[in-house]
Order: structure tokens, then sequence, then C-alpha cells
């Protein structure tokens, strides 16, 4: 798994993005963004590459599901990795999720195991 | 209130609590509130809508808490704080998805609102419906936590 890729971490909770920024740095990630909402990280996308974006659904002025559609209608990221990692666990979420062009999608509580094996199945 | 509706809550809580902070938790007897009082120092609520209305909350002592945080961040936590309070909206939000997730399984269907945070010792909770508020305590090694799951009539 390349980690020198770029990574943009987007949840409304500073605690889930510190968790998750700990597990990147564990499996040796280095160069790691944030952003607190989906028009925040498309201010980020705007100005910055990035090749891998993990995300949170419920947040607020843009969900993650909405962040997702809106990447996939760029051309610049249309094939990007995109990990949607979330509490919304019901059928639909996922089926949602999909239709948009999620590439893997965790559901909160996750480990750390969990978010390595979902990336590897993402990252070249 | 039907306990089908309740047991979601405690079983999403001892998976949250057990993956992201490696603490395991021993469940108490689900008692019905009188006040509104909460029963610790800082608490989550999260509105539910779908096949009923609701709030559920979850309230925890500042130890509890603390213990609690400082696991899911391996580095020690000292005070309440809003890194603390913001930790504390993320575990109710997990604690919504994972037992809405099990509603789900039999048959029913609930959305989440993004929690909001209250803190300070002896706030009172609102819950954003008019019904019985069933609160289930938890306990860990370092400390309680209450649960409170309040659903319209």
């Amino acid at each position: 798994m390349d980690t020198s890729i770029k990574v943009l971490i987007v949840d409304d909770f500073a605690t889930m993005r510190r968790i998750l920024k700990n597990i990147l740095k564990q499996l040796g990630f280095k160069n790691i963004l944030e952003a607190d909402d989906g028009t925040t990280a498309l201010e980020v996308l705007g100005k910055q590459d990035v090749d891998l974006i993990i995300s949170d659904w419920n947040m607020p002025k843009m969900t993650g599901l909405e962040l997702l559609k809106k990447i996939r209608a760029d051309e610049k990221y249309s094939k990007h990795p995109f990990l949607m990692v979330t509490a919304e666990a019901q059928k639909q979420n996922v089926i949602e999720a999909v239709q948009a062009g999620v590439s893997n999608y965790v559901v909160k509580p996750f480990t750390a195991e969990a978010i390595s094996e979902k990336l590897k199945k993402i990252i070249k | 209130m039907d306990v089908k509706l309740i047991n979601p809550f405690i079983s999403a809580t001892t998976n949250v609590l057990g993956t992201m902070a490696f603490i395991n938790v021993q469940t108490g007897k689900p008692y019905l509130k009188k006040n509104d009082v909460a029963k610790g120092d800082v608490t989550g609520v999260i509105g539910l809508t779908g096949v009923a209305h609701g709030t559920i909350s979850v309230t925890f002592q500042e130890k509890c808490i603390l213990k609690i945080v400082s696991n899911m961040f391996g580095e020690e936590m000292k005070e309440l704080n809003e890194e603390i309070a913001d930790a504390v909206g993320e575990l109710t939000n997990m604690i919504s998805g994972q037992a809405r997730k099990e509603l789900e399984e039999a048959g029913k269907i609930f959305h989440a609102a993004i929690p909001s945070v209250i803190t300070g010792k002896n706030h009172t909770i609102a819950h954003y419906t008019v019904g019985p508020k069933i609160a289930i305590p938890f306990y860990t090694d370092d400390g309680s936590f209450t649960i409170e799951v309040c659903f319209e009539r």
C-alpha cells in the first residue's frame, strides 16, 4: 500500500479526525489533511491535489454523500479512492453510497485493522 | 416502553465502548427516570425520527469519560474540555448508529440528527419528546455512565 499519498479526512467531529489520523500515521501515512465538513473539503480539494478521501456521512452544511456525488461529478476526482467511515449502518445507506460511487465503506465503531484492510483494497 | 426498543442501545453501547475505548461495561437494571437532572457531568443528546420520534442521551461521570477518551486517543486526558465534549458527541453518534442498525433488523427504521452536547454539574437534559424516560446505568472500572431513551407515547 502506497503510504506516500496525500489523504484528506472529512468529519465534523475532531475526535474522529484525530483517531483516523492516528491510525493513518501508524500505517505510515504522513501527508494528512483535515476538513470539518463537505464544504470545507471541497475548498481543500480546490487548492490541493489529494489522492484519497476518507469521509463521514452526517455533517452540517454538506453530508459525506453529497460530497461524494460532487467529487464523482468532477472529472479530476471521478475515480479517486473514497472511503466512507460513518455511523450510518443501515442497508439503504450502503446502497446509496455504492450507487454514488463510494470505493469502500466502514461502519463506526471500527478497529485500526478494519481501516487498514479497507484501505488496502482501494489503494495501490 | 417496548423492551425491544431498549436492548439495541445496550448492545450498541457495549460494542462502541469495547471497540473504540477497549473498555468493558457492566449493564445495570433499567428504570423509569422521573426528573430531568443528568446523572453525570457531560451529556450527548441525539434526536431520532422514523417509526417513532424520540431522543437518546448518554451522560458520563467525569472520571469515566476521561478514561474512555484517554483510551480512544492513547493519551491521558486530565480535564473536561472541548475535546472531551466533542468525543461525547461522537460516542453518542456511534451508539445511535449501532442501535439503529439493530433496530433495522427488527424492521424499525430510524434516522438520527447530529448530536449536541451539554456540560456542567447538575445540568438538565431536555428530551425532545414527551414520553417515559428509561434510564440504563452502565458501570466501568473508572466510574459510570447512563443512557436515557425517551420515545413519544
